[in-house]
């Protein structure tokens, strides 16, 4: 038997990573002479440097972990995340939005709310939106402890403390540009480091007679694996063939519910008014060159699907290799892989039983064990790499939890100290006291993640019921930016009123429908009483209906009271901020041809809309 | 800003090309049974060393320019 230890040729390579990012740090530490250059990096970064943070900071665990976790759940439908859910909103706040938010000078999403709108608007934001980047990085740093405790047998502790301090290290230092830096060292590591692993699993699953055939190979097996779900073949290998109606998926969503929910509520509401990637764009040293930013790391964002759902789909249907499987249990956590996968590759769930042995979770109904997907991934990288590979794929997966945290702490930072303490605890202070208050505030928000990072080990439904009220929060919020942005008569009271509504209304959707076999009132209905409205068949179905109904609520709202109040703000207050008083840039003279935002965007589209008809 | 990134991070991954390539060289071939029988650690260390040499060629042309 071999057991899953990291050989010391491992440990050099964690260790080299992890001097290069503290290094990052502190070769970064001189530039930081004013609160510009700490929380927005002086404004002075290329387009392909803030293009990749972009990128790499929506690419945290839950993308890796979940993404593979999905991939091998639902297959390549999971890629509507990426060609339906991302692209398309990610280029128009390159074309669309990206004028207003770095041409109004303004320092923070929330910030812009309040030029364009009022101060309640931007209040209701930037508390809401402090609050959950506190959450999501402790999210993150518990997610990544508990995972190097069941791979690895690491104290859950020592993870924890590590991570957090060297985030904070880096942060501390070096501020946003310290950030950005090491998210493009990540990207690169993910990239690199991930790579090889669909190489193996491709030629494994699918055979040695190339790419396609390796595709042909994954699909057969696949099939396969449809066929005793009870779905058509090809479920698992076609993204838009089986959604005319939500059973005949394992998504459980039909394609109007995914296309506006996903693809347009969600997908527009993160990826253009979310400060955390928004932020980078910022940071970009010129107007084009911000303008390009999610442009360019669209072209990323649209081949990821290979890198992080390939190895899920690929886990589902790998031969169990019995001496690599059977890791001896370095720690009581790991029983997960001394029981049989529960299929493919994947490890089961495991409760404790009324002995208090470790026994697999087993499905009520199949009486087959219940696959834990979010090992899906871990399992690939145990399954396929040597020591020495294994120490470059598993920094590469501990690179994706840091750097999930670092750009929600750095968004953290500059909501709290220019929109929250700035504007409503101490104002009119010297930009030295605002740089101290950017670190004070990075150590205190990394300090609270870590607290929320124990409190998720005591209390996991809590975790739950607050990203559920985050999603209720940021649901509507796109209506919100899209008629400020393009409709000069949207005024303050119209935009609060409107997403208050948005958020009660995604609330009550939540509490008066359920999805089907639902456990706890947390999973819905909790305003029904046992007498739902709709049971709807899978949560991510119900998660895009509650999106749709927040939004329409919000979008309508705005209008109504819009026009019931007076618009306070004058032409002039609104120009650079709304689309029909600023003057539009249509080209950028000094750039070639290929170069302009537009070519690009109409590149990257032209490329999306291929590979959705290539998996349709 | 005034540090190359492309610096780094062709450091770093030339750093890890070279690990790679040298424990390949060195390693049990018996740990190449879980990547197929192929010395994956060799391979890759190339690849990476070359991603290495391509992006200190790119920061060493952008400082010859400015200079």
């Amino acid at each position: 038997m071999e057991a899953v230890h990291l050989g010391g040729v491992d440990y050099v390579i964690l260790i080299v990573y992890t001097l290069f990012v503290l290094g990052i740090g502190v070769a970064l530490k001189r530039f930081m002479k004013t609160s510009t250059d700490f929380f927005l990096s002086g404004r002075s970064i290329p387009a392909w440097i803030t293009g990749l943070a972009f990128i790499s900071a929506n690419l945290g665990a839950q993308e890796v972990i979940g993404m593979g976790a999905s991939g091998a759940k639902y297959g390549i439908m999971t890629s509507h995340f990426y060609w339906l859910g991302a692209i398309p909103a990610m280029l128009f706040v390159g074309l669309f939005m990206m004028p207003f938010y770095y041409g109004s000078r303004a320092r923070s999403v929330p910030e812009y709310l309040k030029l364009r709108y009022d101060e309640k608007t931007r209040g209701f934001n930037a508390v809401s939106f402090a609050v959950m980047t506190v959450f999501s990085s402790g999210v993150s740093m518990y997610a990544l402890a508990k995972l190097m405790e069941l791979l690895l047998g690491w104290n859950f502790h020592f993870s924890l403390a590590a991570s957090a301090v060297i985030v904070l290290f880096y942060i501390f230092l070096g501020g946003l540009t310290s950030a950005i830096y090491n998210e493009v060292l990540q990207f690169f590591l993910i990239v690199l480091g991930f790579l090889p692993l669909v190489f193996l699993g491709l030629k494994d699953v699918g055979g040695p007679n190339g790419l396609l055939g390796a595709w042909q190979g994954l699909t057969t097996k696949l099939n396969a694996v449809a066929a005793t779900e009870g779905f058509s073949p090809g479920t698992w290998t076609n993204s838009w063939s089986h959604l005319s109606q939500a059973a005949d998926n394992p998504m459980g969503v039909e394609w109007f519910g995914l296309v506006m929910g996903l693809g347009f509520v969600l997908s527009f509401g993160y990826w253009c008014t979310d400060f955390l990637v928004i932020q980078r764009a910022m940071a970009a040293d010129s107007m084009s060159a911000a303008r390009r930013t999610p442009l360019i790391a669209a072209v990323p964002k649209m081949l990821f699907p290979a890198l992080v759902i390939l190895p899920g789909m690929i886990a589902l249907v790998a031969a169990p290799h019995p001496t690599v499987q059977r890791a001896a249990a370095t720690s009581e956590k790991a029983t997960a892989f001394t029981l049989p996968p529960a299929r493919g590759i994947i490890p089961p769930k495991v409760e404790k039983d009324a002995q208090g042995n470790a026994v697999a979770v087993l499905d009520p109904k199949t009486k087959q064990p219940v696959p834990d997907y979010d090992l899906a991934t871990p399992m690939m990288l145990l399954h396929y790499f040597p020591t020495g590979l294994l120490g470059l794929g598993l920094t590469a997966l501990m690179a994706s939890f840091m750097s999930g945290m670092a750009g929600n702490v750095t968004a953290f930072n500059t909501v709290w100290t220019y929109d929250i303490y700035q504007s409503y605890i101490a104002p009119n202070k010297s930009d030295n006291h605002y740089l101290w208050m950017g670190r004070a505030s990075t150590v205190a928000g990394i300090a609270v993640s870590v607290g929320a990072a124990y409190f998720a080990t005591q209390f996991n439904n809590i975790m739950d019921v607050l990203q559920l009220v985050f999603g209720f929060v940021n649901a509507p919020l796109f209506a919100t930016f899209m008629l400020g942005m393009f409709w000069r008569r949207a005024t303050g009271h119209g935009a609060f009123c409107g997403l208050l509504s948005g958020t009660v209304a995604a609330a009550m959707h939540h509490g008066w429908t359920v999805p089907a076999g639902a456990a706890s009132l947390a999973k819905g209905g909790w305003l029904a009483f046992g007498h739902p409205l709709h049971v709807y068949r899978s949560e991510m179905a119900q998660n895009f209906w509650t999106a749709i109904f927040a939004w329409t609520t919000c979008f309508l709202l705005t209008i109504l009271v819009s026009l019931c109040t007076r618009q306070n703000k004058t032409d002039d207050d609104l120009r650079g901020l709304v689309y029909s008083l600023t003057p539009h840039v249509a080209k950028d003279e000094h750039l070639a041809w290929y170069a302009q935002p537009a070519t690009l965007a109409l590149l990257v589209l032209a490329a999306t809309v291929a590979l959705n008809i290539l998996f349709w | 800003m005034h540090l190359d990134l492309r610096l780094p991070i062709g450091l770093m991954f030339g750093i890890f090309g070279l690990i790679l390539t040298g424990f390949g060289l060195v390693s049990d071939p018996k740990i190449y049974q879980r990547s197929l029988g192929i010395n994956v650690n060799l391979g890759w260390g190339c690849i990476l060393l070359a991603f290495s040499v391509f992006m200190l060629a790119m920061a060493y042309r952008a400082k010859r320019k400015s200079h």
